[in-house]
């Protein structure tokens, strides 16, 4: 098959566009479709300082790279999350990504700075692995981006990722969260404007952006996100997607353009006061956070002897959530 | 042909010559879910693949929030 522009040899074919690309023309719509999110959803300028938060996966750098190549001024942040060899190799990824560009890339090591894992942290705080990834990185993309004075944090969150979003809020209902589901979120109380310049881009493009322009990027999947409910989610929509191209697309922008505003919530900032540990913007006296640094690095009692009968285990799990209670703030 | 799968590693040998987007239905996988790679260089749905050839299907499936 040719190239739906120029007739040379095609690389990839998109069925939403009904188009074939070869490499020249398809590394152009990406930075097209980048720029065309940017300015849309006025994320951010030219002047602007951004941060990416990069992971060491396609999308992450394949959004440094392309804003790098927009001429914007675009540095990288990774976090060494100690997901055993998957984050030293993800982050070194990041890192050989940076050098070979000759970008800067800040740095964080969860377990030497803030003394815990993301595997057994989450475990000790009893949420999810990727919950609690998730709460870590917001605050340490926040934190760095406040601290190193940057006007913006940019994610690699892409078609697939917000149409799965959107999918799961909607299945659900979750109004507040469909209020808060926007590619660009301002800046408020001291939290760093956020946006997602691949909203127009899928996975799928991402990855052959990395191929083509030879960004070697961490293939295999986090072991922690295996099976969760939002890959299900990303699943079912590829199956509506294979009979009907481009509904993940018109289901994601139709929202925005159609919906997203009768769900939006007034203005927050008023209701967030800091935390009296860390600072940031919070709406308790401890942030989210600190109080999972807390749990992750408080010793967990361990109980030895014979198992008790189920009555007496009873009492005993109850009374191990008082303490567990009773030393969060 | 060699065709090399991930998630978990494994690989597949099938008789071709055969265009990248049989190959897929043949193994039931999603062309949506996948980037098809011979020799390093991306190649379409409609692409002929020889007999002779090592295919990566490598999946662009991510579960994390990027």
């Amino acid at each position: 098959m040719k190239c739906t522009v120029c007739r040379e040899p095609a690389v990839i074919d998109i069925r939403r566009h009904n188009a074939y690309f070869c490499p020249d023309h398809f590394l152009r719509l990406c930075r097209d479709q980048t720029e065309k999110a940017i300015k849309d959803h006025q994320m951010f300028g030219p002047d602007d300082r951004v941060l990416v938060a990069v992971s060491g996966g396609k999308d992450s750098l394949a959004v440094w790279d392309i804003l790098l190549e927009l001429g914007y001024r675009a540095d990288g942040f990774v976090i060494g999350l100690g997901i055993g060899d998957y984050s030293a190799a993800s982050t070194q990824h990041a890192r050989d990504y940076a050098t070979g560009r000759g970008a800067t890339l800040l740095e964080v090591n969860l377990p030497d700075e803030y003394g815990y894992d993301i595997p057994s942290g989450s475990k000790a705080a009893r949420r999810t692995p990727c919950s609690a990834c998730g709460l870590t990185k917001r605050h340490l993309f926040d934190k760095a981006a406040v601290d190193g004075g940057y006007d913006v944090v940019v994610t690699g969150h892409n078609l697939d990722d917000e149409a799965a979003v959107l999918f799961g809020n909607v299945l659900h209902w979750h109004t507040e969260y469909l209020g808060r589901q926007s590619p660009v979120l301002p800046a408020r109380a001291g939290l760093p404007r956020k946006a997602k310049p691949l909203i127009r881009l899928g996975e799928r493009e991402m990855a052959a952006y990395c191929v083509l322009k030879g960004i070697d990027y961490i293939v295999e999947e986090c072991p922690m996100a295996a099976g969760n409910r939002h890959l299900q989610y990303k699943e079912s929509l590829n199956s509506v997607e294979a009979r009907s191209p481009g509904a993940k697309f018109d289901f994601y922008h139709r929202f925005l353009t159609a919906a997203a505003p009768a769900f939006r919530i007034a203005d927050e900032d008023d209701t967030l006061s800091r935390c009296e540990r860390c600072g940031a913007p919070c709406s308790a006296e401890v942030c989210a956070f600190c109080r999972l640094v807390e749990r992750a690095t408080t010793p967990q009692p361990v109980h030895l002897g014979p198992r008790r009968r189920r009555g007496a285990a009873n009492t005993a799990t109850t009374t191990d959530r008082s303490t567990a209670e009773g030393h969060a703030p | 042909m060699k065709i090399q799968l991930r998630n978990p590693r494994r690989d597949v040998d099938m008789p071709g010559p055969l265009r990248v987007d049989v190959i897929l239905r043949r193994l039931d996988i999603e062309r949506e879910t996948v980037l098809v790679i011979i020799d390093g260089t991306l190649v379409p749905g409609d692409a002929l693949v020889p007999d002779d050839a090592t295919v990566e299907v490598r999946p662009v499936i991510s579960g994390g929030m990027a």
